[in-house]
């Protein structure tokens, strides 16, 4: 299988004001595959997810130096136009936060932001989104409720479409399971495998367990640093560093 | 012991409150709805009729033009506040404690700027634009704090949800931040108005106290609150005074009636 790299990290350091959260690091994220990264808490996995979308331009004093590639183009240089930059690197956060709408209203967002008015057009592409997140069979009859009354887990989901309805290349994901339960997890773990056929993904997560089911490679953070980036299966089998072992072995973290 | 003597004290406060608003209410109305004749509502104001009308015409044209000017400058400040300023800039935080001391300024003070600055300086003469830009500048913390404790409380989430999909912050801010926000800026604008209302001291010399309807904007009038002033003032048509409460009381339970209806609507279907 001949693989494509999607996102180049190269030397990325980044600081919040005096604090240095990255040390310069490097990182490659191949198309159509699942990247997880795992590490204790504050190691940096969700500092570097942030600014893979520029998310990092909107925290007060934060700086960072060398490079971020997607498709061999600099993110960070002057010619890049933000909003576009996140139209195709989407992003689902760690709590559900759908909009205050409607679940249509909430799918169509998107779209409507980057100059689709056609009702008929805008139908399709929340049907196709909701069928996309494996939530259309639960909501399309009643589109027009208000999205937070839904579940925890069935927002995630319209979290999910939602970010699809802009038809992103890659799909970042931060904890995205953390606040649900067991059966949501699942259904988002099935709907994430499903996902990498058409996306690229990169996904935070704490749970050790979810990025061996899940991921196709592993990135293990440290102290702002990646200590090893591999085949996920490699990294939970038979990793090259001390400290993946003692970390996936559950001696510390 | 202790608990049933809280629940006592409990109760006991709460009977207290209702009790004296029951009161005040009834007192209101016992003594000025027998005195509530047609001739109060004439278009035309007499010396033997002492309408009100006039009055009540003057107190729409003053909220209406103290909201116009008012509510956009305030919510836009809020919003420049919240969602632009750099919170440690000295000229922001002089903003942010600029707005709270106008909250606390007693409203004799605004009427006396008013009358110095409008009325004299800019030669308004006593005119409805002297009393509507007064009562802006009074206004104008109350819509501004609204607006800014409405908007921090919408949270980050949704602004970065936004963001995340490839709005800008203008579209952000109108199309996800505002209506979430919209029920508490309302509440500050309905805050607002009921002070406006209210009000004697910053219009009576800046308004003026003229007993007609103002025929333009450089024309003097009075609101409802400063005809009842001045009537039970004068001593001679108290019982007038009793039944111009009876209309400001209905006035005031209007305008909160219909911003809590506002405001549900608002918060219910937000689109």
């Amino acid at each position: 299988m001949s693989r494509t790299t999607k996102i180049t990290v190269r030397d990325l350091k980044l600081w919040y004001g005096d604090f240095e959260a990255l040390h310069g690091v490097d990182l490659d994220i191949y198309e159509k595959e699942i990247t997880a990264f795992i590490g204790p808490s504050g190691c940096g996995k969700s500092t570097l997810i942030k600014t893979l979308n520029r998310m990092n331009d909107l925290v007060e004093n934060c700086r960072i130096e060398g490079t971020v590639e997607l498709d061999g183009k600099d993110i960070y240089s002057r010619k890049v136009e933000l909003n576009n930059l996140r139209k195709r690197v989407g992003m689902v956060f760690q709590q559900p936060n759908p909009f205050p709408k409607s679940i249509y209203d909430n799918i169509a967002f998107g779209p409507r932001t980057h100059g689709i008015k056609n009702k008929s057009e805008l139908d399709e592409i929340v049907e196709k989104s909701l069928k996309q997140a494996a939530i259309w069979d639960e909501v399309k009859d009643h589109l027009d409720r208000n999205a937070l009354s839904i579940s925890g887990g069935q927002q995630q989901r319209i979290c999910i479409a939602r970010a699809l309805a802009v038809e992103p290349d890659v799909l970042l994901m931060d904890e995205p399971t953390s606040a649900l339960d067991p059966i949501s997890t699942s259904k988002i773990e099935e709907l994430v495998s499903e996902l990498k056929n058409d996306y690229t993904i990169v996904m935070v997560t704490h749970n050790m367990q979810q990025a061996s089911r899940i991921s196709d490679r592993t990135a293990f953070f440290l102290n702002g640093n990646i200590i090893e980036q591999d085949e996920t299966r490699k990294i939970f089998t038979n990793p090259s560093e001390t400290e993946t072992d003692n970390y996936i072995s559950g001696r510390f973290g | 012991m202790t608990s049933k003597l809280m629940k006592g004290l409990v109760y006991a406060s709460a009977a207290f409150t209702f009790g004296m608003l029951g009161y005040l209410v009834i007192y209101i109305l016992i003594n000025g709805v027998r005195f509530l004749t047609p001739s109060l509502f004439s278009w035309q104001y007499s010396t033997s009729n002492v309408s009100m009308m006039p009055a009540l015409m003057t107190t729409l044209m003053v909220v209406a033009g103290t909201l116009l000017i008012a509510t956009p400058i305030g919510v836009f400040t809020g919003f420049y506040l919240v969602d632009y300023a750099d919170r440690k800039n000295p000229v922001v935080r002089a903003i942010g404690m600029a707005t709270d001391t106008l909250a606390g300024i007693p409203s004799i003070i605004y009427g006396l700027f008013g009358m110095l600055f409008f009325v004299i300086f800019l030669e308004f003469q006593f005119s409805l634009i002297a009393g509507i830009l007064t009562v802006t500048i009074m206004s104008l913390p109350v819509i501004i704090r609204a607006t800014e404790e409405a908007l921090i409380a919408t949270g980050m989430p949704i602004r970065q949800a936004s963001y995340a999909l490839g709005a800008g912050k203008l579209r952000t801010l109108f199309k996800v931040v505002l209506p979430v926000a919209m029920p508490g800026i309302l509440s500050g604008v309905i805050l607002a108005t009921g002070r406006i209302v209210g009000e004697t001291a910053a219009l009576m010399f800046t308004l003026g106290t003229a007993t007609n309807l103002p025929g333009s904007l450089f024309a003097s009038g009075r609101t409802l609150s400063l005809h009842m002033y001045i009537l039970s003032q004068e001593g001679r048509h108290v019982n007038e005074a009793y039944a111009t409460a009876v209309v400001l009381l209905i006035f005031v339970l209007v305008i909160n009636a219909l911003s809590t209806l506002v405001s549900k609507r608002l918060a219910g279907g937000g689109k």
